[in-house]
């Protein structure tokens, strides 16, 4: 029997798994948001601030926000490694969106606990 | 004499089968969303803000351009939804006969489309 040697880092099913699990995550968040949205009485400014101040509702956003920052950079990174060939050019965009995923979750908190 | 074969590596030429057209959109509009997450926070925090910045959000969430580009995103958001639930069913193997995986891409489309329509039409 041949043994073969699994060339580059071993991310790839660790990753997939990832995928899959906050996509699992996020379908469940969207149906919870989806029955709170339409259990509102009216859509008005007290009863939208108070939905998003319930604890249950403050712990479920985060972590969905947490699932889709992670998702995203999966699905992103994919893109480029499919279409950005120069490794620079690719690393200097992973980069970005790195920052970019770290403001979004930053920000998310920020509007959650109304800094 | 030499085969010439039909090569259409040319990308208005090929005929996308329908797995793959759902599969070019799920990627498509994950990317969108990605891209669109700057302007998605800045609406949802506008309309926690404050009661007067709230009034402000839904006059900017209603102008028609913005309606357009949120039923636009709506529609990503739920393509990328059932896509990724066929997706899903495909890892476990339901699903991967022709015939069955051409039936749930029209699923796919159709379900994702119509949601965003009851959607549309209620946001409206």
């Amino acid at each position: 029997m041949v043994k073969r040697e699994v060339i580059g880092a071993h991310y790839g099913l660790r990753d997939w798994l990832a995928q899959r699990v906050t996509a699992v995550v996020m379908a469940v968040y969207t149906l919870l948001l989806i029955v709170a949205l339409l259990g509102l009485p009216r859509l008005d400014f007290q009863h939208w601030k108070a939905l998003w101040e319930l604890p249950l509702m403050r712990f479920a956003t985060v972590l969905f926000a947490s699932c889709l920052l992670l998702h995203a950079w999966v699905g992103v990174r994919n893109i480029f490694m499919d279409y950005i060939k120069p490794t620079g050019l690719r690393l200097t965009l992973y980069a970005l969106v790195i920052l970019a995923l770290i403001w979004f979750g930053v920000w998310t908190v920020q509007i959650l606990w109304g800094v | 004499m030499p085969r010439t074969r039909p090569k259409h590596l040319d990308l208005t030429k090929i005929r996308l089968p329908l797995p793959a057209l759902v599969s070019i959109l799920h990627r498509v509009s994950g990317a969108a969303l990605f891209l669109c997450m700057p302007f998605l926070l800045w609406l949802w925090q506008e309309s926690l803000a404050s009661q007067q910045r709230f009034e402000q959000f839904k006059g900017v969430a209603s102008l028609w351009a913005v309606k357009l580009v949120l039923i636009g995103l709506l529609w990503a958001y739920l393509h990328h939804l059932c896509a990724g639930i066929r997706h899903l069913a495909l890892d476990l193997d339901i699903g991967t006969e022709l015939a069955a995986a051409r039936a749930s891409s029209w699923a796919v489309l159709v379900v994702s489309l119509g949601l965003t329509l009851v959607a549309g039409v209620m946001i409206w």
